[in-house]
């Protein structure tokens, strides 16, 4: 089922910022994946480029103050809660400038104190995280909200149903949104998952569910505003399945083996979230497609200065290597 | 008071000092397994002393999150067993949250675990897993041995800002002692010479510390043995300089506990302290631990494969050829 979404009434501002934030995570993405398969990034990398407009969508109705955890493909959820560029490119170098100091890398890139509580290289690692930030909240009687980002394979994990649960019982700010890609890394959903349209699970925790075309940006900045809300209002959990598709593979250089270049291909033109919403902006005349050929120019540069601070930044000292992990006291 | 009352304390003068503590747990409002929880949700309410489901992986998360946003939750995992369902947040998550992501955040959560044998409560209601999660870097492991120190290490452990394992021996919950009245801290990290000796040292914690110490009396009157009897109290951070101190000076050290032998925390101990004391010094060492089995039910079979006085006994002297 496709949610019907009312035209949100955006300002030429705003749907140039969000431009621009779509785009930088498509800009940011292509640069790490250009220089991963050039063999200059260490370790290995999950590129969201595809699923930007879940994100972006979600996170523009979030302040610092709220929380979100999100995945292996968390590039783009960082971004646009709002990280460092410079800050993100230098975690992805192991460098000392990083979001992380160079301990996470790209599966472990965060930043508390915008409310990002870490990309997880552990799939399901966030739903209880989401869910104990949402307990916080509530405890302190907050007006704030916790946004659990995951994919489709997480679903079937036991800390799915354990943490719907209880956030279900006790209606806690929380909203928790699928992207559901159609993989779980190699395997398509229908070969693991029983009812591939995850917001009927909703039902069986006493929350919200829908679900909605999650490339089209207005449909995720529609359904995603409902939801947060109606968390901030104390109404409650809301489950969200957003459709959408990765356009790269599960991880950077995977051979793609499970899914035709023509899927690939007819998807990335039909479903581009960022050509997408590029395209209505002009048609409905908030943007002219020269302001869209600045955002897209304002992106490149900000990407290419972030990468240049990444380059540019020193390697963490080994003298650290054993600094934080714990807060108190150093281990033998 | 009991072992368990006095754990209770030590919540509550957590508790009343920082409303940010918060108690979750399966059972929680009704006290818990062995009612170390008793009362708390009377006093503090359902808000603070929350019933958590059968959802082990979530009780770990939530405290994960939780901490994230600023509370500092204790969790009871009730039997050390229903931890292994968390394991993945144990390990994964709390353990590596501050130095993954670069000190950004710190994880100030206490779990809760009762372990050790009871008597036939079975393989999975009857073990000590204190060897794994020594072995995962960024928690702390605390096992005390009496009432006194629990409340103490409880307090601690509470105001620590890293994630702390806290084991309690379930035969011993239930124990009375005489506990320091009004509120105290036992510091993480401080091991207690609880009987001093010259001849032999027994390292040990949790409840196989008050065996050490029958043990040690019969090695006395039996064969004239001085023992002294380090009661490590915290395992991780391990207090070397004590144990090293000893062992320094009896040249001879006996690392006992009730969890397996092979790969248990008693090897690691005597590796640092073989690693802590000079080269050329005559050590003599050995190490006592369960057999390496499931712990079994029957009355005859568990103390076949877990050690007591008995062994302790057979193993200091085969270690002093006495």
């Amino acid at each position: 089922m496709t949610t019907t979404v009312p035209d949100p009434a955006l300002d030429p501002a705003q749907a140039r910022d969000l431009l621009r934030r779509m785009q930088t995570i498509r800009a940011f993405e292509s640069r790490v994946e250009e220089l991963f398969k050039a063999g200059e990034l260490p370790g290995f990398v999950h590129s969201c480029a595809g699923q930007e407009a879940t994100a972006v969508g979600v996170c523009s109705h979030l302040t610092p103050a709220d929380y979100i955890t999100s995945t292996h493909r968390g590039h783009g959820h960082a971004i646009a809660k709002g990280i460092s560029l410079g800050a993100m490119f230098a975690e992805l170098y192991g460098k000392a400038t990083g979001a992380c100091r160079g301990r996470g890398g790209s599966m472990h890139v965060a930043d508390f104190s915008i409310g990002m509580l870490g990309a997880n290289g552990i799939v399901g690692g966030g739903f209880g995280i989401a869910t104990g930030a949402a307990f916080a909240i509530r405890y302190q009687r907050r007006p704030d909200v916790a946004v659990c980002f995951f994919g489709d394979g997480a679903v079937n994990k036991g800390t799915f149903h354990e943490s719907l649960n209880f956030a279900g019982v006790h209606q806690l700010p929380v909203v928790f949104v699928c992207e559901n890609n159609r993989y779980a890394q190699f395997t398509a959903a229908s070969r693991t998952t029983a009812v591939t349209d995850i917001s009927v699970r909703a039902a069986g925790y006493g929350m919200v569910g829908e679900s909605l075309d999650g490339n089209d940006l207005l449909a995720v900045l529609d359904a995603a505003g409902r939801a947060i809300a109606r968390a901030r209002a104390g109404e409650g959990a809301t489950l969200l399945n957003m459709n959408t598709y990765r356009h790269s593979g599960h991880y950077v250089g995977d051979a793609e083996e499970y899914r035709s270049r023509d899927e690939v291909a007819n998807t990335r033109d039909t479903a581009d979230p960022v050509a997408r919403f590029a395209r209505h902006a002009v048609d409905t005349g908030l943007l002219t497609a020269d302001d869209v050929a600045a955002v897209m120019a304002e992106v490149d540069e900000a990407v290419a200065e972030a990468h240049r601070f990444a380059l540019d930044s020193p390697p963490p000292d080994p003298a650290g290597a054993l600094d934080d992990v714990w807060t108190v006291g150093v281990p033998r | 008071m009991t072992f368990g009352q006095a754990t209770l304390e030590a919540m509550q003068f957590a508790m009343d000092e920082d409303p940010s503590v918060v108690v979750i747990g399966e059972d929680i409002s009704w006290g818990g397994n062995f009612g170390q929880f008793r009362g708390l949700v009377d006093r503090y309410g359902h808000d603070r002393v929350v019933d958590m489901p059968i959802s082990e992986s979530l009780i770990v998360a939530l405290a994960v999150g939780a901490s994230a946003a600023g509370l500092k939750v204790v969790a009871s995992m009730s039997f050390v067993e229903f931890t292994l369902g968390a394991m993945d947040e144990i390990v994964n998550q709390a353990s590596k949250f501050r130095y993954m992501f670069g000190g950004q955040t710190s994880v100030p959560i206490v779990l809760r675990a009762s372990d050790g044998i009871r008597g036939s409560s079975g393989a999975q209601h009857s073990s000590s897993l204190e060897g794994m999660f020594c072995n995962v870097p960024g928690l702390k492991v605390v096992a005390p041995s009496n009432g006194n120190d629990a409340k103490g290490l409880l307090r601690a452990a509470i105001a620590d800002p890293d994630p702390v394992i806290y084991l309690e021996h379930k035969k011993i919950t239930g124990q009375r002692a005489p506990v320091t009245e009004g509120d105290f801290t036992v510091p993480l990290g401080s091991a207690a010479v609880v009987r001093e000796g010259t001849d032999l040292t027994v390292v040990s914690y949790s409840n196989m510390v008050n065996h050490a110490l029958v043990a040690a009396e019969q090695m006395a009157t039996e064969h004239g043995v001085s023992v002294e009897v380090i009661d490590l109290r915290s395992l991780i951070p391990l207090d070397l300089d004590t144990v090293a101190r000893s062992a320094m000076k009896t040249g001879a050290v006996l690392a006992a506990h009730e969890s397996w032998a092979v790969g248990g925390f008693g090897a690691e101990v005597l590796a640092q302290v073989r690693e802590a004391v000079p080269q050329q010094s005559a050590l003599r060492t050995a190490r006592l631990g369960a057999k390496t089995a499931p712990i079994p039910f029957s009355p005859q079979l568990e103390p076949a494969v877990v050690p007591g006085v008995a062994e302790l006994v057979t193993e200091m002297r085969r270690l002093l050829a006495v």
